[in-house]
């Protein structure tokens, strides 16, 4: 699908730039134009995409929808599918936890929801489908939405709800399912599309420079450290790596746009996936900033189980992938 | 009349861009309003929004979760 892409990069390095094949700075380079015009592309594609789907499925929609009808045990997995065609901002976490507990939404529902959405975004879909490929891709977000869900069950089982903050047990005191049915005016596509595309202008000026320097330092990786090389100190059989891998990844949030790429060349170099895939997890589903953010609604022995329970769920998949792929 | 504008969102940077380009907005086009940051997650969920960034005029909700452009913002204060 990429082949004239390669063809221009190849063009450019070796022609154009005049470099020679087989040299690290050429291939580097290579490397490097391929990657970056490939994952903008993708990026573009899938974060355009996934903002058609959502401005049909808004966030005031999906509260709605929870709240309103008796799922039988499916709304966790619901919750979470939702999670995936929501865009989301750490910002707006707070706002969306208090809308779904006054509308009656379960605790753990509103967890699904909330450990999705971040971890099955556009932006990690956009890039994990230009650095892994198709069939990594639809691991991942199946695994994402499944996490989701479990997590959200467990932390329904816990009766979590005398460690919010006094003022939202009172919203929670108050909480009522919603009667009606959602409705809101029903523009055409074509109505639609202006506001989608400067969605995806915003989303991408905030991470194209963090992929650029991801990219730059994966391709320069790329041409320097030999094949194989982590696999003496990063195998399958070391048994602590995954859950190292997902406590390191915990204070690299703001970056995951940039650490995807590095963590691909690392994969390249002989990082088993499930390890890799756990680090992912933990760098764009656990964000302290978000943590401190939820310090408004929820006691701190809530948010340490709730990132407790998701990193044990993140550590597990990360070893069932490496026995799996 | 004066307009009373609002701007609802705990201090993100996009909550930041919104407030920004607001004021813009009101200052290039010379209209009468107020600008109050709300960034109380109290007095945001009044409003009954849940995503932030949120424009408020005259206590009605204009736009929610993302940045209108200038013209947008100027057709809503008018």
């Amino acid at each position: 699908m990429f082949d004239w892409l390669q063809n221009i990069a190849d063009w450019l390095v070796y022609d154009l730039f005049n470099l020679n094949r087989g040299q690290h700075l050429a291939e580097a380079l290579n490397f490097f134009i391929y990657d970056a015009v490939k994952i903008l592309i993708l990026l573009i594609a899938v974060i355009f995409l996934m903002g058609i789907v959502n401005s049909y499925f808004p966030i005031d929609r999906v509260k709605n929808y929870l709240s309103r009808n008796k799922l039988y045990g499916f709304e966790y997995l619901i919750a979470s599918i939702f999670g995936v065609v929501t865009p989301f901002c750490s910002c707006s976490s707070v706002p969306l936890f208090i809308g779904f507990v006054k509308g009656g939404i379960p605790l753990g529902v509103t967890f699904a929801f909330l450990i999705t959405s971040p971890l099955v975004n556009e932006v990690a879909i956009g890039l994990f489908v230009g650095l892994f490929g198709i069939k990594t891709t639809v691991i991942y977000i199946i695994s994402g939405i499944l996490l989701g869900t479990i997590s959200g069950i467990i932390l329904q089982k816990l009766k979590l709800e005398n460690l919010l903050t006094p003022w939202v047990k009172e919203v929670l005191a108050n909480a009522q399912r919603e009667q009606d049915q959602f409705k809101n005016e029903q523009p055409s596509l074509t109505q639609r599309l202006p506001l989608i595309w400067s969605e995806v202008v915003t989303i991408l000026k905030g991470i194209v420079p963090y992929v650029i320097i991801g990219i730059a330092i994966g391709g320069l990786m790329h041409g320097y450290i030999p094949e194989g090389f982590f696999e003496k100190y990063m195998s399958k059989e070391n048994l602590l790596a995954v859950p190292m891998a997902t406590i390191l990844a915990i204070p690299m949030y703001s970056n995951a746009a940039g650490i995807l790429p590095v963590v691909q060349v690392l994969v390249a170099k002989g990082i088993p996936l499930g390890t890799a895939i756990a680090f992912m997890m933990g760098v764009v589903g656990l964000s302290l900033p978000e943590a401190m953010l939820l310090k408004k609604v929820m006691t701190m022995k809530l948010i340490a189980t709730f990132f407790g329970v998701v990193a044990v769920c993140i550590i597990i998949s990360g070893y069932l992938f490496n026995v799996i792929l | 009349m004066s307009k009373n504008i609002k701007i609802l969102g705990s201090g993100c940077s996009r909550c930041q861009t919104l407030t920004g380009l607001v004021k813009e907005v009101v200052s290039e086009n010379h209209i009468d309003a107020t600008i109050e940051k709300v960034e109380d997650i109290q007095e945001i969920m009044k409003y009954n929004v849940m995503a932030t960034p949120a424009l408020v005029v005259d206590n009605e909700i204009k736009t929610k979760g993302r940045i209108p452009s200038k013209e947008e913002i100027l057709a809503h204060l008018n």
